[in-house]
């Protein structure tokens, strides 16, 4: 670090130390609701309803059914050019798209795909909110920022009911981003629009069992 | 119950039939009401206008006038939030532990009208008789200072002959604030405009509330505007009977 | 310089900025309530994030050095600001070496605290808006008047009217979503070819060297994902202790500021990440005035602030007067406590009385920040720094006529002659200012007192 830079570091701390001289010892911290008590039934559905909530829809299937779902969802979509991350698993190829695997793909390549197709870490009933840690099956960040459509592939066993409950199963090794719904904003006159710079649609295919 | 009333410096100068009325609801319902004749004032408003200094000599006053009382009544509910609140942060101010010993000490016993009606004498009809159209400004030293609730509208509504219409947008603060309503005239205009027109809105001949201070500045406002309706303290309604003079 | 009840008179005079402001403060509060309502443990929540940032105001020098620590263990770079043109010196430094002349920016109040944007136009250097809000501040020449919503006091038409003057587009409706699409087309190629990204930090983990970024529309993410370079200025008070503590903050911070469940998109990285995301990433940490915040004992819990815009979303004043009348990048009721404390209270002195003291802020806060005790407090500290004033003698003057009972009732009686308290009477106006809009209360002839004594003889 240079003179100054290591200068304005003692200047700050050193002003801290003089104004808050004892260290106050940690004031307890109450306790607060860390579970819904909610079984996975009751989880998946309060995901499925809060998630709707910013209308995003929640296509039930099984890992049987998995291909045909995300091949109707692209359908639906009108996708032809998907992009997915290098470790897709097979199961999860959907018909009739041709899927474009994300190994170093430039913004301007992934701007012109039509969709993002990726699996989760984990989703959150009680925010209705999808987690993506960069963890298998999802790919970087750029991934599910750039392409309109986000495909998202959430696997029943995975959605806890808190978000208490998502920070004692997340790691920050990895970039970690909380996505509840697509993007949004209400800076004009306060009505709320869907889809500014992130992916506009956001679909989710649960997979029940 | 032996109550002592502080009346509060303003409601004794400008509001004295507030505190007659709190003397004749108390002995109707068969309390002795003292009114120890040393009080003045609590320091609230040189302690909200930044003069804390200024505000301690009032706060030590008033903690003696009051120590040997066994329950201390006031028809303020911002200088009851003075007293049970604020004493303690003049005297951590002023590192002075026999002040905040005896504010700590005299809380407990220190009650808003309606606080003490409801909690400590176990009463909401009081017997009172009001035939008129009345709607009720919760202020906010009683709403969020002392947390009164719906404390005052119960004993409103166990009046007889009173029809209590709602007030719109009631949590609203009416714009007064102390010097607020000199120092920032025009955002206080503003506010009280708001206000004035809620009162309109219920076709009421009288608006009450709590704290004469609010109603000083309401009624200012309704009596420049002719409007044709009349500020009365929650006391005056809940002392009033049959056999008063139309009121 | 001009005061708040200076400033006030032109919000409080424009018919638009009223109606806007009603509409969209209304809104917001009923949703908050319902959003809040729905959590049986809110208040455990207030209480835990309020202790959380106690914890870390009282080792502030600690929990620093340990940021550092982490954020440069996971290969970010840290740099210290003492003050505004400190940081931008360092940020622009920072843009320099990369040789790029534009950054993409993600709203953050800090680098407005700071200027960054005009410090960094001194060196050429383009900074390009990317919040929907802050883009049209920026292309209006214009000022934030919210903390959340910097632009509410633009309506469709205007907003309008502004993009095809400066977006370059021929045709556009007012429907917002047809003007959101414009900002996005203009946007997007932007992100796409940015080499320099800044953003602000809504919390800094200590324990894990974690940054965490809170938004809506997409753009945070863009900016802080898609450049080699990413440059985030982080206020001091800005760190939370351990991970586990976001818990509590994401579940206040949406209910309290847009009245969601869950915000869209909230982003966490920490330092740099291989194969994802910006090759640099600097941490510039800005004290600017925090540490004076930090030494007073009863303003210090300003710094708890989340900067969620609950409170003004309450404040009578300011859905009055709109944001612009408090002078600062912080209105409303934390600005009226944080900027005189940061900029000094001589330079602020005004702002701790635009304020009725109602409490519905402190009510709302979700750090449970007592912003009416700090008003009070400041408002103590203005009066001394102001020294002898003819408020101060005549308030003097009340409390020695308040100190007994004789002097007491010789007033009552004076003014009674007088009508009118020989004090306040002589302070420049008041009994004026009072008369302007209400009618003065008529003195009875009889005190209290005197009626007691007359009736009640013992």
């Amino acid at each position: 670090m240079s003179g100054s830079a290591s200068e304005a570091r003692e200047a700050i701390l050193g002003r801290i130390r003089a104004v808050v001289p004892a260290a106050h010892p940690p004031g307890a911290r109450p306790a607060y609701r860390r579970s819904l008590e909610l079984d996975r039934a009751g989880l998946v559905a309060l995901f499925a309803e809060r998630i709707a909530d910013y209308d995003v829809t929640v296509h039930p299937t099984t890992t049987d059914g998995l291909g045909a779902v995300l091949g109707e969802a692209c359908r639906a979509h009108a996708v032809r050019r998907l992009a997915v991350p290098q470790d897709l698993p097979a199961g999860w190829r959907p018909d009739g798209v041709v899927l474009v695997p994300d190994d170093g793909l430039s913004g301007a390549e992934l701007d012109a795909l039509d969709g993002a197709l990726t699996g989760c870490a984990l989703a959150i009933a009680d925010t209705g909110t999808i987690v993506l840690d960069s963890g298998p099956t999802q790919g970087r960040r750029a991934l599910t920022l750039i392409p309109d459509l986000h495909l998202c592939v959430v696997f029943a066993d995975t959605v806890v009911g808190t978000v208490p409950e998502a920070f004692d199963r997340i790691s920050v090794e990895r970039p970690v981003t909380f996505v509840s719904g697509p993007s949004a904003t209400s800076d004009i006159e306060l009505s709320r629009v869907r889809g500014v710079h992130g992916p506009r649609r956001l679909d989710v295919v649960m997979v029940l069992e | 119950m032996n109550v002592a009333l502080f009346i509060a410096c303003f409601n004794d100068t400008l509001f004295p039939s507030t505190g007659r009325a709190v003397v004749r609801l108390l002995e109707r319902l068969g309390h002795t009401v003292e009114f120890p004749l040393e009080q003045t004032c609590c320091g609230q408003m040189h302690f909200n206008s930044g003069y804390p200094d200024e505000a301690l000599p009032l706060a030590r006053r008033f903690v003696r006038v009051f120590a040997g009382c066994d329950a201390v009544v006031s028809p303020s509910a911002s200088c009851v939030g003075m007293v049970r609140r604020e004493f303690a942060h003049l005297a951590e101010r002023a590192a002075d532990e026999l002040l905040a010993a005896d504010a700590a000490e005299l809380a407990p016993r220190v009650f808003e009208l309606s606080e003490l009606l409801v909690d400590e004498l176990g009463v909401e009809d009081v017997g009172a008789y009001y035939p008129h159209r009345v709607t009720y400004h919760p202020t906010c030293h009683g709403l969020r200072g002392l947390g009164l609730g719906d404390r005052p509208l119960r004993l409103l509504r166990a009046v007889r002959g009173i029809e209590l219409v709602e007030l719109p947008d009631a949590e609203e603060c009416c714009g007064f604030g102390g010097t607020f309503s000199v120092k920032n005239a025009d955002v206080s205009a503003a506010m009280l405009a708001d206000k004035l027109r809620c009162i309109g809105d219920t076709g009421s001949e009288v608006c009450t509330a709590g704290d004469n201070s609010c109603l000083m500045h309401i009624g200012g406002g309704l009596t420049r505007l002719q409007a044709g309706v009349r500020t009365v303290h929650l006391a005056e309604i809940l002392a009033a009977t049959e056999s008063d003079r139309s009121r | 310089m001009t005061t708040f009840q200076q400033a006030a008179r032109s919000g409080l005079r424009d018919a638009q900025l009223r109606r806007n402001l009603d509409h969209a403060t209304r809104t917001i509060r009923d949703k908050r309530s319902r959003a809040v309502a729905e959590l049986p443990d809110w208040e455990a929540l207030r209480s835990a994030a309020a202790a959380a940032k106690d914890e870390v105001l009282g080792r502030l020098d600690d929990y620093l050095l340990e940021l550092e620590q982490r954020v440069q263990e996971r290969g970010g770079a840290v740099h210290w600001a003492r003050d505004a043109a400190e940081a931008n010196r360092i940020v622009a430094d920072l843009v320099l070496a990369t040789g790029a002349d534009e950054v993409v920016k993600v709203k953050s109040l800090t680098t407005e605290e700071i200027g960054l944007n005009e410090a960094l136009a001194e060196h050429g250097i383009a900074a390009v808006e990317t919040d929907l809000a802050a883009l049209i501040i920026q292309l209006g020449d214009d000022t934030s008047s919210h903390i959340l919503v910097p632009a509410i006091h633009k309506n469709r038409a205007q907003i309008r009217e502004l993009f095809l003057r400066t977006l370059g587009v021929t045709e556009l409706s007012d429907e917002p979503a047809a003007l959101t699409e414009a900002a996005r087309r203009y946007l997007r190629e932007r992100f796409l070819r940015a080499r320099v990204g800044v953003s602000g930090a809504n919390f800094g983990v200590a324990a894990t060297g974690t940054v965490c970024v809170v938004e809506s529309e997409g753009n945070g993410r863009m900016c802080t994902t898609l450049p080699e370079t990413l440059i985030t200025v982080m206020g001091i008070e800005k760190v939370v202790p351990t991970l586990a503590d976001l818990e509590v903050f994401l579940q206040l911070l949406p209910r309290s500021s847009t009245a969601e469940r869950m915000n869209p998109y909230t982003s966490l990285w920490t330092g740099v990440h291989e194969g994802d995301g910006p090759r640099e990433f600097h941490l510039v940490l800005l004290d600017n005035g925090r540490t004076n915040v930090l030494a007073d004992e009863i303003g210090r819990q300003t710094l708890r602030c989340i900067r969620c815009s609950a409170c003004l979303n309450v404040c009578p004043v300011y859905a009055r007067t709109g944001g612009h009348a408090y002078g600062s990048v912080y209105p409303g009721p934390i600005g009226a406590i944080l900027t005189p404390q940061l900029v000094g209270i001589d330079k602020a002195g005004s702002l701790p009385y635009a304020s009725s003291l109602c409490g519905a802020c402190a009510d709302v806060c979700p750090v449970n920040i007592d912003i009416p005790r700090v008003l009070v407090h400041l408002r103590a500290h203005e009066t001394a720094q102001r020294g002898p004033s003819a408020e101060r003698l005549s308030m003097q003057a009340l409390a020695r006529m308040f100190a007994s009972r004789e002097r007491f009732e010789r007033l009552q009686r004076v003014a009674r002659r007088g009508r009118g308290l020989p004090g306040l009477s002589r302070l420049p106006g008041p009994l004026r200012e009072w008369g302007r809009v209400r009618d003065l209360p008529q003195i009875p002839d009889e005190s209290f007192r005197d009626w007691w004594r007359r009736e009640r003889s013992r």
